[in-house]
């Protein structure tokens, strides 16, 4: 078998996967009677088209990088998180609450102290899952999707409750939010006009901390061990329910940092539907990123670019935003699918003799 | 007395649609394929089944032959939608976890965007009726208990036994059963176990689908996008909780719902209490179950999440 016709299938492959992704996507638009091509023109170049758009683009990014980033160390590790959405609930409280209590501390010490309390309250919410799994072999499938659900209420609960606007309570508009945060925690906003703002320096900077930890450190050497085959991993002296601990504590970490960022960079006080799915399209960033950071910004971009884009084709072409989950579905079934297939020596081989087998009987005839 | 015949009588419906969709994912999992996309399923279950009366009626009263054909139609969905997750993880051998998690959130997608084109904004349907049976209802407290119900409930509650003995009592649920625990050894009887294994997907969607329905056409009486609100999640649970045994797994969803209904009951009565915390125990207690019965794992179907591969060893 050739190098070249190895990477042409390859190529071959995914090219196919992708036609039959665009295809159901594109029954699922025909179903709903809207106009297919146009649809899916508006969604990857209208938002491109201006400055605001891209920056926007740019801005939901930086949360869908960095869920990601912590979804690949503990995927890396085998653990499938996905309970991403409730740990940046966790996160945003957390980052609040410090932004609460020390309104005036000056910037350099309060927004790295209220990342870390983000940091520090994604990290107990991944904990609780990982200590389930290691010890006591709990589906973190399972104990994550619960956790989901138990930050969503507790979220509400402090909105209410204990981090009401004071404002609300006079005004009695009875909104659940948290006052306006100090100024001190605020991302300076680089492009005027715009909402972008430097959280994204600090999710790049998190993708390569990301890529050092996994691939240059001796722990994350661990930890991949531990995720490619457990067993052998135990063989080779690697203690494998800890570094699965540790994987979900990092996990659960960076969920917290980027609703901390979300909270200080964009929404300037805790409100409802911050994490408005982040989590959930954090596990397809990081599948389409193939896990790796180096994939993992530029596929933030694309899906950046997609969840904007869906905003836009209720307006322009009369598509509800529900349509980017059902695509986001779609990917991550064609990205699994597709992976076993590239996986899969045989199937290279069968198709190998089929196609070159009908090509040499083609030669064989033309000779004739 | 009256307090306690009002929280059975609330749960038991309540219950009803985990223990549907319950019962579906144990004959996936018997079969060996963990189906987390049960969510997803459920929620284009109660889209669809809300559509067809919602199409003839839009929103007035239907004759109740309408709802039904909207549950047959909810069924054939689930069942189309077991046979798309069957491709992926049984033809192509994708790993189950994650292949359901995209299936949960192709399905809730769907069924919003479809809801959103074909209904749009909120719009509550007459839905099914209660249907108290003749002359049982009119027992003192067990009536009102048992029999003054939606007649899906009684469909739920029948179906126990009915998948009780499809799965211990015919060859198909001996199939089941087998290929879920040791594929190599029941194709080398000639069983095709990828086959049942997709008879099973799609026994499984057309169940969870039925769940879905129910919640759109009995309980709620109208779609939302959140109106499954993680019931397909604990569904999956019940089924580790009540260790793959159609009995058990009713007695689990029965006492999950009895937990919500407790929470509506103490709301009712104005104890001044975070509601949060209440709607947070069904989760709560979920983690904990599966916490402490963690030597049921080992009582699962032993080739659970396994694909099978014909050509491989091992």
């Amino acid at each position: 078998m050739t190098k070249r016709f190895r990477t042409g299938y390859k190529i071959g492959v995914i090219i196919l996967a992708i036609i039959t992704a665009m295809t159901f996507g594109a029954l699922i638009l025909i179903a709903i009677g809207a106009d297919v091509f146009k649809t899916y023109i508006v969604i990857l170049t209208e938002p491109l088209k201006n400055k605001i758009g891209v920056t926007e683009v740019l801005l939901r990014l930086v949360p869908l990088s960095i869920v990601a980033l912590g979804i690949t160390v503990a995927y890396r590790s085998g653990i499938i998180n996905i309970g991403a959405e409730g740990q940046m609930a966790i996160g945003i409280l957390t980052t609040t609450a410090l932004a609460l209590a020390f309104p005036d501390l000056p910037s350099y010490i309060l927004i790295p102290a209220a990342l870390l309390a983000g940091a520090f309250g994604g990290a107990v919410w991944g904990f609780v899952p990982g200590f389930l799994k290691a010890k006591l072999q709990v589906s973190e499938l399972l104990s994550t999707v619960m956790l989901n659900y138990i930050a969503a209420q507790l979220y509400t609960f402090f909105l209410r409750g204990p981090m009401l606007d004071p404002a609300e309570i006079t005004m009695g508009s009875g909104t659940p939010q948290s006052m306006r945060l100090s100024r001190n925690l605020d991302l300076t906003r680089f492009i005027k006009g715009t909402r972008i703002h430097t959280g994204l320096f600090i999710a790049l900077a998190l993708a390569l901390l990301i890529y050092i930890l996994l691939w240059k450190t001796s722990y994350g050497y661990k930890m991949r061990a531990a995720g490619a085959s457990a067993r052998a991993a135990r063989y080779g002296g690697i203690n494998v329910p800890k570094y699965l601990i540790i994987s979900m504590v990092i996990s659960g970490a960076f969920a917290g940092i980027a609703g901390g960022i979300e909270i200080a960079g964009v929404h300037r006080r805790a409100i409802e539907g911050v994490t408005s799915g982040y989590g959930f399209s954090g596990i397809v960033v990081a599948l389409f990123g193939g896990l790796h950071p180096a994939g993992i910004v530029p596929a933030a971009f694309f899906f950046g670019l997609l969840i904007y884009g869906a905003d836009m084709t209720q307006r322009l072409v009369g598509v509800p935003a529900n349509m980017i989950q059902v695509l986001q579905g779609i990917i991550i079934l064609t990205i699994v699918a597709t992976k076993m297939v590239l996986a899969n020596p045989y199937l290279m081989q069968r198709v190998e003799e089929k196609l070159f087998s009908s090509l040499r009987r083609g030669k064989t005839e033309e000779v004739a | 007395m009256e307090f306690i015949v009002n929280i059975v009588s609330l749960g038991i419906p309540f219950s009803v649609a985990l223990l549907i969709a319950s019962l579906g994912e144990m004959f996936n999992q018997r079969a060996g394929v963990f189906n987390l996309g049960c969510e997803g399923l459920m929620a284009v279950g109660a889209f669809l089944g809300l559509l067809v009366p919602y199409l003839v009626g839009g929103g007035a009263e239907v004759p109740g032959i309408y709802n039904y054909i909207g549950i047959a139609v909810a069924m054939g969905g689930g069942a189309l939608l077991g046979l798309l997750f069957g491709v992926v993880v049984v033809s192509f051998r994708a790993p189950q976890g994650i292949a359901g998690i995209g299936m949960q959130m192709f399905g809730v997608g769907l069924a919003g965007t479809l809801f959103r084109h074909f209904v749009g904004g909120t719009q509550s349907v007459i839905g099914i009726p209660k249907a108290p049976i003749p002359f049982l209802a009119d027992i003192p407290i067990l009536g009102e208990l048992l029999f003054q119900h939606n007649p899906l409930v009684y469909v739920a509650f029948i179906l126990v036994p009915v998948a009780w003995y499809v799965l211990f009592k015919t060859p198909w649920g001996l199939r089941v059963r087998a290929v879920g625990t040791n594929p190599r050894a029941a194709d080398s009887i000639g069983i095709q176990v990828n086959r049942v294994r997709f008879q099973a997907l799609m026994v499984g969607g057309a169940m969870a689908a039925l769940a879905g329905a129910y919640l759109s056409l009995c309980q709620v009486k109208m779609f939302s996008d959140d109106i499954i609100a993680g019931r397909g999640f604990i569904a999956v649970a019940l089924v580790y909780f009540g260790h793959w045994h159609p009995v058990k797994i009713m007695g689990g969803a029965l006492l999950f719902t009895l937990a919500q209904s407790l929470q509506l009951a103490i709301q009712g009565l104005g104890i001044d209490f975070p509601y949060e915390f209440l709607v947070m125990l069904p989760y709560v207690l979920v983690i904990i179950v599966l916490s402490v019965s963690r030597n049921s794992q080992k009582m699962g179907p032993t080739a659970l999440g396994k694909p099978f591969n014909r050509e491989m060893r091992t």
